[in-house]
């Protein structure tokens, strides 16, 4: 059904897609207002979420090679672009961040600034670069431009690394939601979430993934503003959150004056911590123009044109969503503020048990007035919880986990596939079985996503940190290892493969040992620089071995310098240098 | 219809362009990314949609101004492309 050419089916699969999501939604909502206990409302979210993609997956399944890892290279620029959002658009994103903000006000909208600004880099810098160089991975890029299997495999390590701290990040984000709508134990909701993202990630390869990341991308972004609207319209009457939340934030303010306690970081501040304001910033933003697996999603649009183009609408979605958070942020807090803080916890309705179970909510003191410190709310509870704290009919509540399963699953599908293809593409068939056939390269692929997510399942299930950080790592490893090998690769005819490879395995060394040391206290963080941001150390470190390394070994060859030539100009072939892979 | 070969002069031409207009985007950039949350503090005295401006422009003017850029950038560089023929056949 959902087969023929991209172009031609688009329209159809578009109505199927969002029609059937709406469709959803509607029985849900209609069985809620006739009396459905909010228990079932809630498990009904989430299993139709789930299946719903598992269903899609399976009708757009493929087992072709080319239509595996890059769809068939047909994706026009504004559905990659919604599908890139939905990529970028992650449990970090939609659980994590205006958590971040409610929890630490301006710091927090270091995530808001990075995550967007990333993908001016990326449009500039490297996409319609790599679309023209049009291989399928960025470790054959790597392979390509620095010849040979050493740059190849250190951008194996790096891509390896940095997915799976974000993968963990995702399993964590499914778990929360399991266990606040299934009502199991934490430890246990993390495998539900696995079964759930292995169902959707074996069923398709990229093109799967595409069709069903374009829905998700429109059911994220309707599952995350829709509640924003209506705590807009509650607290002030104009439904505009993202224009009319100071009104919010100067409320927040008054009553915390009134309560008594210090105006917090939410209420109009400095930046508190410079530092690490502007050094996460960098961080998040380099890490996304490092991203392999975002990366990889401009080998498939049709022109170099439409590379970029793709970029543009990526950030325009991701905007929507990035924009609202804030005020999403401070909507909750006011709730917050009017109508649990100076209740007596008796008073308090049913959900404060549900999200104390889930381990997400702490609620102290005696039988008095709540003060705001007896009422400690995990910040990656905020968004889920918000629209219970404010009262809105449990179905907001169950849209917006539809939605947050939607934004954890969309990303940990894109970056299984990369895991998986990284693994398969560039150390099985690349540099291990050369003479393997698609059968069993796809055979290997699937097997690496059960081992990786599996594993990752258990990471996630000892609770390392909070989505953030443990995301945050993610993109300080990325850009660490690969910025500057990407981007001078692209930009400096000069840098040789001594330089790359040396900058890849220093940056990298110098992000991880930081995180880990820091991690474990065998150090005190350096100039109070958080572990999220340990990219500040391993960027310039990178950035620094490859100038100097490729200074000090010979300029690359006229052929090289030709392949280079040919990528930066969107006319005319890609010229190989002699050594390079060939193409498929 | 066949197209005249790029000469390497052109090829040097498009770049130095090009490259020009990377600097520029990337000047923006790094303007609303660095350097506005940096003066934050003196910023937060001017107040803006009862916010106050710097945490305005962190939470969401910077974010409406990277994607004006990113959309100029786009149509730019196509043209770019176009003025030195070397667009995709």
């Amino acid at each position: 059904m959902l087969r023929g050419d991209f172009n031609q089916s688009m329209g159809r699969v578009f109505v199927i897609y969002t029609g059937g999501c709406a469709a959803c939604a509607s029985l849900l909502i209609a069985l809620s207002l006739l009396g459905v206990p909010d228990r079932a409302i809630g498990i009904g979210f989430v299993a139709l979420t789930v299946g719903f993609y598992a269903v899609m997956g399976l009708l757009s399944r493929t087992t072709q090679l080319g239509d595996y890892y890059v769809a068939g290279r047909h994706v026009p620029a504004l559905y990659n672009g919604m599908a890139t959002a939905a990529d970028t658009l992650s449990a970090a994103s939609f659980i994590g961040m205006a958590g971040a903000i409610y929890a630490a006000g301006f710091d927090g909208l270091a995530f808001v600034l990075g995550w967007t600004g990333g993908f001016i880099l990326v449009a500039v810098l490297l996409a319609p670069y790599l679309r023209k160089f049009g291989q399928y991975t960025v470790p054959d890029f790597l392979a390509c431009r620095y010849g040979g299997n050493a740059a190849r495999l250190m951008g194996i390590v790096v891509l390896l690394s940095a997915s799976f701290a974000y993968v963990v990040g995702q399993i964590y984000g499914t778990g929360i939601i399991a266990s606040r709508y299934l009502g199991v134990d934490f430890s246990l909701a993390v495998f539900v979430g696995l079964a759930g993202i292995l169902l959707c990630s074996l069923l398709g390869g990229m093109r799967a993934l595409i069709w069903t990341q374009v829905a998700q991308c429109v059911i994220v972004l309707i599952a995350y503003i829709l509640p924003a609207v209506l705590l807009s319209t509650k607290a002030t009457g104009i439904p505009l959150p993202q224009l009319v939340y100071g009104e919010a934030m100067q409320r927040v303010a008054e009553l915390q004056s009134h309560l008594g306690v210090a105006a917090d970081a939410l209420a109009p501040t400095d930046a508190v911590d410079r530092v690490n304001f502007i050094g996460l910033t960098l961080c998040l933003m380099l890490g996304i123009a490092s991203m392999p697996h975002l990366l990889s999603r401009f080998f498939t649009t049709p022109s170099v044109r439409e590379a970029r183009l793709s970029v543009a609408w990526t950030l325009l979605f991701i905007f929507l969503l990035f924009s609202t958070a804030p005020a999403y942020a401070a909507f909750a807090k006011l709730e917050v503020y009017q109508h649990v803080l100076g209740q007596p916890l008796a008073a308090l309705p049913a959900w404060v048990n549900e999200w104390s179970r889930a381990g997400m909510l702490t609620v102290s003191g005696g039988g008095g007035p709540l003060r705001p410190a007896d009422f400690a709310l995990d910040p990656d509870a905020v968004v889920l919880a918000a629209p219970e704290i404010a009262g809105l009919p449990f179905f907001v509540a169950g849209l917006v986990a539809a939605g947050a399963l939607a934004a954890a699953l969309s990303s940990a599908d894109g970056l299984l596939l990369s895991i998986a293809n990284a693994v398969s593409h560039d150390v099985y068939y690349r540099m291990l079985a050369p003479k393997a056939g698609p059968r069993q390269r796809l055979l290997v692929a699937r097997t690496v996503m059960v081992v990786v997510a599996g594993l990752a399942a258990w990471v996630a299930s000892t609770r390392p940190a909070g989505i953030l950080t443990v995301v945050g790592w993610g993109f300080s490893l990325a850009a660490s290892g690969l910025f500057s090998a990407l981007v001078l690769g692209v930009w400096w005819k000069r840098a040789t493969k001594a330089g790359a490879v040396l900058g890849m395995v220093a940056g990298w060394s110098v992000c991880l040992g930081y995180i880990l040391a820091t991690q474990t206290h065998a150090i005190e963080p350096l100039w109070g620089v958080r572990n999220i941001a340990a990219g500040i150390f391993g960027i310039p470190v990178s950035m620094l071995a490859t100038v100097l390394a490729s200074l000090l070994t010979p300029a690359p060859s006229q052929d090289m310098q030709d392949f280079i030539d040919s990528i930066r100009m969107p006319r005319g072939h890609v010229r190989l240098a002699a050594g390079a892979p060939a193409e498929e | 219809m066949a197209r005249e070969p790029i000469t390497p002069e052109q090829g040097r031409r498009y770049w130095l362009k090009t490259s020009r207009l990377m600097w520029t985007v990337l000047a923006a950039w790094a303007f609303l990314s660095i350097l506005l949350p940096m003066l934050a503090s003196s910023l937060n005295a001017i107040p803006f949609l009862g916010l106050r401006f710097g945490y305005y422009m962190a939470a969401q003017g910077s974010l409406v101004g990277f994607v004006v850029i990113i959309f100029w950038y786009a149509r730019r560089q196509n043209s770019i492309d176009e003025e030195f023929h070397v667009d995709e056949d």
